[in-house]
């Protein structure tokens, strides 16, 4: 198994590992973690991951901007970029609002322990008819 | 003329500029009068979009003059232009009665936003229906998944929040697993247009990237439409949302999802690929099956009228499911169908139990005791819509099951035709624990119901007279349910 320009698979295809790597970290925290922050934390972790599998393929090693000029023959593409940005800010945006329910969460229960909450909501005392 | 030509545009940027607009305006008459105003338009662009498709055959709109592949298209077409009209006819219904609705159930000093977001989730909706672009779906979806966290979180209740919180969570992790997939397929074709996609898969169909991104957009998407085991977020949303939000979200959100998932499994992956070289067939079939009748099941065992009826959803996208499973024009003619059927009857249902709460203070099967004697309108509704969902003759739901049992019988599978109607009895089941609740027990003297306004009365109604007659005449429901299913058959353009 070779990569891209001959290296060897764990090299050449090395942002890929590092992609996975980050995808799979993430997820795990998201799932794993009772923390709401923590949670939110490691949703972060997994969308930026993706943001590497756009971009990554997206560079061509010694390519340019694409000019069209004599002097330049290989050209990044530049389009993964531009929807990585689209991507990026619907990421602040996710963030911003899990943030914003976190403190609303907060103010209701007094924790942002999920298992607490949990617990919260299983009581018969937490107002339910 | 020459707005005619650009109603695509319109159908989304309609209700998108209408929203700041509602920020602007501030006062809530003035908010509910333009999103009224703006949803009504846009109804009226996708009756207009559909009867020119229906007319004249699929629009292709270039946005900003680039053409596509280059340039981001709109598409209209038969399948696009019925979720479009199903989208922007709820949203007309729901709108007028939310007025009502949410002056008991949200502070006064959140009108305005709620509408703003209401507005934002339709534009994000229709964007998903109506884009040809791959990576503008995405954006579509997360504007109206963002809009929803926040309607949902506008509950009274506190466990709105978390349930928001939860949707989110879900959500996320769905729409990154449907960029991941659409990342996959850019970096394989080298094209963001659906429908060059879709050509230019063909010469690396089977390849290992292309069978990730379909694992990748069938668990993303089945997160989206809350497909069983993946459904979790969704009890709890639709339970403790504001009730026009229930009906709204209950009745297109994960209609919508199902559309992408048509979308992409049989136009940009094409039949063969998907059917062909993985069990698809077959795991569609066992989930969708474990769907309906475990969600069923769930739902005979709540005390919660709204929690009830969103189990019941969640069996329901089990028909829509199974329907996709056979991959035949008659299976997609029933899921295509029930998308829109389903979407009616659970939006009068949302709607009805919407009334209900601003009635009587509360949903439970302990406040709703002899219902029927207090408010037999209301009651009597709410029976109805529950016979189509078991899908008694004479309703919507009722022409789904045929298609679906016409579909089994296609492929000679009998037993799935005992199963849809063993299934039936078990939304009989739960249906009866309301008739039970609502018209064998002695009404609660400790509960006074309060008058509900006309403006919620007229459109729950009215949702309800097109639960009968979309049960009554078809002409309207499956004759472009069944030509969108030929054009999905008909493989990649």
């Amino acid at each position: 198994m070779t990569g891209p320009e001959g290296l060897p698979g764990v090299i050449g295809h090395f942002s890929y590992f590092v992609t996975v790597f980050l995808l799979v970290a993430g997820l795990f925290i998201v799932i794993a973690r009772g923390n709401l922050i923590k949670k939110l934390i490691g949703l972060g972790i997994f969308q930026t991951s993706v943001y590497l599998l756009y971009v990554a393929p997206g560079k061509l090693i010694g390519g340019t901007a694409p000019i069209i000029s004599e002097s330049y023959k290989v050209y990044s593409n530049p389009l993964p970029h531009v929807l990585i940005l689209t991507a990026i800010v619907v990421g602040v945006a996710t963030l911003a609002l899990g943030l914003a329910l976190v403190v609303r969460i907060r103010e209701a229960y007094g924790t942002i322990e999920e298992d607490e909450i949990l617990l919260q909501e299983a009581s018969p005392a937490s107002g339910a008819d | 003329m020459s707005i005619a030509t650009h109603l695509p545009a319109l159908q989304v940027v309609v209700p998108l500029l209408a929203a700041p607009l509602t920020v602007l305006l501030r006062r809530p008459g003035l908010a509910f009068v333009t999103a009224v105003a703006a949803s009504w338009l846009a109804l009226a662009i996708s009756v207009a979009l559909a009867l020119q498709v229906a007319g004249s055959g699929a629009i292709n709109y270039a946005i900003g003059s680039w053409p596509a592949p280059l340039g981001i298209e709109y598409r209209v077409d038969a399948l696009s232009s019925l979720m479009l009209v199903l989208v922007t006819g709820i949203a007309s219904v729901v709108l007028p009665y939310a007025r009502g609705s949410i002056e008991r159930e949200v502070p006064a000093a959140q009108h305005y936003l709620f509408y703003t977001m209401f507005l934002l989730c339709i534009t994000g909706l229709l964007g998903i229906a109506i884009t040809g672009d791959a990576f503008n779906i995405f954006v579509f979806l997360e504007i109206s998944s963002l809009s929803s966290y926040v309607l949902i979180a506008l509950g009274r209740d506190k466990r709105a929040l978390v349930a928001a919180y939860q949707y989110l969570i879900m959500g996320t992790i769905g729409a990154t697993f449907i960029v991941i997939a659409i990342g996959m397929l850019y970096l394989m074709t080298g094209t963001l247009n659906l429908a060059d996609m879709g050509r230019r898969l063909a010469t690396v169909n089977g390849t290992r990237p292309v069978l990730a991104a379909l694992a990748f957009l069938t668990v993303g998407v089945s997160l989206k439409l809350a497909l069983f085991p993946l459904h979790q977020w969704l009890p709890n949303a639709y339970a403790y949302a504001p009730s026009a939000v229930s009906a709204f979200l209950a009745a297109t959100a994960t209609k919508v999802a199902v559309y992408v998932l048509l979308r992409f499994y049989f136009e940009v992956f094409g039949q063969s690929q998907v059917f062909g070289r993985l069990p698809m067939e077959q795991m569609m079939l066992v989930l969708a099956l474990a769907g309906i009748f475990v969600a069923s099941t769930i739902a005979i065992f709540q005390t919660d009228l709204k929690r009830l009826f969103a189990y019941s959803s969640i069996s329901q996208i089990g028909y829509i499911v199974l329907g996709v499973s056979y991959a035949s024009v008659t299976g997609l003619t029933a899921t295509i169908v029930h998308l829109f059927n389903h979407g009616v009857t659970k939006g009068a249902v949302f709607l009805l139990l919407g009334i209900v709460v601003a009635s009587t203070g509360g949903a439970t099967l302990a406040r709703v005791q002899g219902l029927g004697r207090i408010m037999p309108w209301t009651s009597a509704g709410i029976v109805l819509a529950g016979l189509s969902l078991i899908g008694v003759p004479g309703t919507a739901g009722f022409v789904t099951k045929w298609y679906l049992i016409l579909a089994a019988l296609e492929q000679g599978q009998w037993w799935l035709v005992f199963l849809i109607v063993a299934s039936s009895l078990l939304s009989l089941a739960y249906v009866w624990r309301f008739v039970e609740t609502a018209y064998f027990r002695e009404p609660r003297t400790d509960i006074v119901p309060a008058a509900v306004p006309l403006s919620m009365a007229l459109p729950t109604a009215l949702l309800l007279a097109a639960v009968v007659v979309f049960g009554l005449d078809t002409t309207y429901t499956v004759d472009p349910a069944m030509r969108a299913a030929q054009m999905l058959i008909g493989g990649p353009r």
